[in-house]
């Protein structure tokens, strides 16, 4: 970053009013801007090619004709109850979602963030693996414990709202622990004890003093649930029967089953405008609760577990008891054999398996699934924390203040757009040179990397944004450079988020994720995909192989996080910035 | 400072995104309705000459295409890429004997199911995302052949039992292996009840297989879209409306796909589901049966079958148009066809190939199985679909 000097002749620093830079910082301060623009542009220019330019072109297939545009389709569209229904189905099921996983998320983000006890590192590995876990297997469990002779048979829920909405849970539940957490381990308690010293309950304590703070978490994590869940894919299809769809089934039921780019095209439109909506009130909400923190390390607030936590441990079981259900059913579906139990279903994916069913070994898929993923978590870490550096900038002038709510809510679209809309829209668009990567082995984790990377800034970016810019100035007046100020500053505080954010990425990359199912995919064989190709395929021995291959998966998933965690941890505990 | 960066930035991202219109039109906005869909390109696979392959026989729509019956490996050779669907799957060993002596390298690329690939290939017509494809059924065979994205291809092998089920004069497909869609039944079941399997269509509307039958959402399963023709088939146009109906009275149970609904629902799998009569293959029960066993321990009801026949071709466009014909060869070929029942699931077009021997004992193909002309289909399946939704899911 210092190494760049750029002619930049801008006027004067918006970023740190206080200080007049002494004639030696001028070389700092161009490094600084060149810095901070190849940070924003980097980003910016990866997300227009890899995301705007192929959803443009395939919407734009569907709907520029030789008469210009064709407007009419959205009236077409709109006159059909069957889409009405659908649309009204997307939004009340993903509102529902984040509802739920929020009530039950904050709790957990309390006890794994504030509360020290043994196997608190372990758990919070644990809630990420449903992250990773391919939706075709997950729906597979929660329907085999729904199903009229599973273990929750008599609940009636086989094919139910209620199933798909605990499916979302099961799999966002960690994002909201995660990104609420990440903030939360680094809240100043000395506010919340001062309103308790001045006679406030707990709970009165909580609401006024924490929750407030704790805002632009909150809102990120309820808009990323939000999107994942809007943009449901697998899960609506598996549980939800056909009868109940997304607007993303539906334009994937479009695309690709009936080839109606037209109606795609309209509905991917919709899609884009209902995500827009949601970023735009979502910022406004940040806004108004993005009040400068206080952030401490996270050493100093956290206590240990006492009984006063016992309504959070009862909530936090109840969401264990929901990730770990369909996660039994998976162990114990692989664990059956024609034999009876036994691990032969694992033993057979040291194979390629009879008639070389998996094409590679198993081994070999989990290898070429680990290589991806540390491919797309590199990329997503780097753009990503790239782009929260910019994004945690508090320019003063209105203008730069709204291209940074704008570059913010951009960023999050790859979330919130059809991944059918982009893979197909990567055919047509990303299939000439210079930009020939339809075929390329990197497209998979290129795809990968649009997913995670907004994971990545959503939970580092509230903890930047929150640090107190004083210490940064202190560390300036000290004589630090710009890279110096980063390192010893901003680092530190954002190392537990990026931690978290980096095992997101990593299982990002593991998982099967929206567009990868539906780029051209080359010869990689990932364990996602000998997993599908294990599923359907009839007979006993492939789906209890399938089902291993799963929970190797998860397991993989869930040791990796661990790792990523326990690095952190080391790192993570010398206070911030050596202050 | 950080304002000039940012309001860059953001009016990049602006710019692709608003204003990328035009620039997405370009490579691709001329082609796709300008030019009439169907009749251009099965005439001339004009792109294809230019890689300067020798042979251009490809081409030629005559009966006996002569892409080099004889020695013609030293002179195609390249790379070839084969588009397929997910479940594509062949042999290890038979594949790189092939490659062996053939000196073509082939480069397979899954695209999804049959469905998606067919729409992919449409949408990537004018830049093809590879030389061959493998996997078109015929319940989407007429939406490609109208697109126009394959060209004419004779193979020398298509005697053996392939042009049996030839579906275009102008020989753009190619069949390579059938397989027959038909109800399942878990024996056990029906011996453990003291009931009477069902053998017809009829049968299983009647009151005694209540609630005892699982089928999977013809818009979303290539299964269910065959088990919902077949009635068709059987009823015709004017019946299946009401069958469905009594099917739904009866307690059916749909779900989106085939996984779900035999790995679940099914009794007669490991999932060890609830219902006995699943919407499945001919060839599944040889799965199902273990060492020790003398008989499986479910069958196919031969009278609900629905027969889908996956097709191969050379696409137009092709960049090597003559290699990709020996690929296609090489899918009619007698070391591919041996091996197809094993891989894929399904049986090989070439009569004189003999099944394995499981299959053989319990996965004997349908006498008479239903069949509808595929243009019919392609004409109609949009609107079966819809109304099959209507009826079935509200």
């Amino acid at each position: 970053m210092t190494t760049t000097i750029a002619a930049s002749s801008a006027p004067d620093s918006a970023g740190l009013p206080p200080l007049r830079p002494r004639p030696a910082d001028r070389f700092g301060l161009a490094a600084r801007r060149s810095g901070l623009l190849l940070a924003a542009l980097i980003p910016a220019a990866a997300l227009a090619i890899f995301f705007c330019y192929p959803v443009i072109s395939i919407v734009g297939r569907g709907l520029v004709g030789a008469a210009g545009i064709d407007l009419g389709a959205f009236g077409d569209v709109l006159s059909r109850s069957r889409f009405l229904r659908v649309i009204a189905f997307t939004v009340g099921q993903a509102v529902a979602s984040a509802g739920l996983a929020l009530l039950l998320g904050v709790p957990g983000a309390y006890l794994l963030y504030r509360r020290a006890f043994r196997g608190r590192t372990v758990l919070r590995a644990l809630i990420t693996v449903p992250f990773v876990l391919p939706t075709v297997v997950v729906g597979l469990a929660f329907r085999t414990l729904f199903a009229p002779q599973g273990w929750l048979g008599s609940w009636g829920w086989d094919g139910s709202v209620a199933a798909i909405l605990a499916a979302h849970v099961f799999f966002n539940y960690a994002v909201v622990v995660r990104t609420v957490g990440g903030t939360w381990a680094h809240l100043d308690t000395r506010p919340a004890e001062a309103a308790r010293s001045l006679g406030a309950g707990p709970l009165r304590t909580f609401a006024t003093v924490t929750l407030p703070a704790l805002g632009p978490a909150l809102a990120s994590a309820a808009v990323m649930v939000f999107l994942f869940c809007a943009t449901s894919f697998g899960i609506i299809l598996v549980m939800g029967g056909g009868v109940y769809n997304t607007i993303e089934t539906e334009i994937y039921r479009q695309t690709a089953q009936v080839g109606d780019l037209r109606t795609a095209a309209v509905l991917s439109i919709l899609q884009i405008a209902l995500v827009t909506l949601v970023l735009v009130v979502a910022a406004v909400l940040r806004r108004r609760t993005e009040v400068g923190l206080r952030l401490r390390g996270a050493a100093d607030v956290v206590r240990r577990l006492g009984r006063r936590d016992l309504p959070a441990v009862a909530v936090t079981a109840l969401a264990g008891a929901l990730l770990v259900l369909p996660m039994a059913v998976l162990v114990v579906r692989s664990l059956a054999t024609p034999a009876g139990w036994g691990l032969d279903n694992y033993r057979n994916l040291a194979t390629v398996g009879d008639n070389n069913v998996l094409l590679v070994s198993g081994v070999t898929a989990l290898v070429n699934s680990i290589r991806s993923a540390v491919i797309a978590a590199a990329l997503s870490v780097a753009v990503g924390v790239l782009l929260a550096i910019v994004l945690a900038r508090r320019p003063r002038g209105r203008m730069a203040r709204r291209a940074i709510g704008t570059l913010d809510g951009i960023m999050m679209l790859p979330l919130g757009v059809s991944a059918v809309t982009v893979g197909f829209g990567f055919l047509i668009a990303l299939d000439r040179p210079p930009l020939d990567f339809r075929s390329s082995a990197l497209l998979v984790p290129i795809a990968q990397a649009m997913v995670a990377t907004p994971l990545v800034v959503r939970m580092v970016l509230p903890v930047l944004r929150a640090a107190d810019e004083r210490l940064r100035q202190a560390a300036a007046v000290l004589g630090a450079g710009p890279a110096r100020v980063w390192a010893s500053v901003d680092l530190p505080i954002m190392s537990r988020a990026l931690a978290g954010a980096t095992a997101f990425a990593l299982a990002t990359g593991l998982g099967e994720f929206g567009a990868t199912t539906f780029v051209a995919r080359p010869e990689t064989v990932t364990l996602p995909v000998v997993i599908g190709r294990l599923i359907s395929r009839p007979g006993p021995v492939n789906s209890g192989m399938a089902l291993a291959a799963g929970v190797i998966l998860a397991a993989g998933c869930a040791l990796v996080v661990l790792l990523v965690e326990l690095a952190a941890r080391g790192r993570g505990g010398s206070g911030i910035g050596g202050f | 400072m950080a304002a000039v960066a940012l309001a860059a930035a953001t009016a990049m991202v602006l710019a692709a995104c608003g204003g990328g219109g035009s620039a997405g039109s370009g490579p691709s906005g001329t082609s796709p309705s300008s030019t009439g869909p169907s009749s251009t390109a099965g005439s001339s696979p004009s792109g294809a000459d230019q890689s300067g392959s020798p042979t251009a026989g490809s081409s030629a729509p005559g009966p006996s295409s002569p892409a080099g019956s004889s020695g013609a490996s030293a002179t195609t050779g390249g790379t070839v890429t084969l588009i397929t669907h997910d479940s594509f799957a062949v042999d290890k060993k038979t594949l790189a004997d092939f490659e062996a002596s053939s000196g073509i390298t082939v480069k397979i690329l899954a695209q999804g199911d049959a469905g998606a690939m067919v729409s992919k290939l449409i949408l990537t017509k004018d830049n093809p995302l590879g030389d061959a494809v493998f996997g078109i059924d015929n319940t989407f065979a007429s939406k490609a052949l109208d697109a126009g994205v394959l060209a004419p291809y004779t193979s020398p092998l298509a005697g053996g039992g392939s042009d049996k089920y030839s579906i275009d004069p102008e020989h753009r497909l190619t069949a390579i292996d059938y397989g027959d869609v038909c109800v399942n039944v878990d024996h056990r079941y029906f011996a453990d009840h003291h009931l009477a399997e069902p053998k017809t269509y009829e049968d299983l509307a009647k009151p005694e297989y209540q609630n005892l039958m699982v089928t999977e959402d013809p818009a979303t399963s290539s299964p269910g879209l065959a088990f919902l023709l077949g009635t068709i088939a059987h009823f015709g146009d004017n019946g299946w409306q009401q069958y469905w109906t009594s099917l739904q009275g009866n307690g059916i149970k749909v779900d989106s796909g085939w996984t779900d609904a035999y790995t679940v629902d099914f009794s007669g799998s490991s999932g060890k589901g609830d219902r006995p009569l699943v919407v499945s293959y001919a060839s599944s029960p040889p799965d199902e049966v273990q060492k020790g066993m003398t008989s499986a321990p479910t069958g196919a009801l031969l009278g609900t079958c629905f027969r889908q026949i996956e097709y191969a071709g050379v696409l137009a466009g092709a960049k090597n148009p003559a290699a990709a014909g020996k690929v296609v060869d090489f899918l009619l070929s007698k070391a591919f066809q041996e091996q197809v029942p094993g891989q894929m699931y399904v049986y090989p077009v070439d009569a004189s190939v003999s099944l394995p021997a499981d299959w053989a004992k319990y996965a004997p193909a349908a006498k008479d199985p239903a069949t509808l002309d595929p243009e019919t289909i392609g004409k109609n399946r949009a609107q079966w679909i819809a109304d099959w939704s209507d009826l079935m899911q509200g």
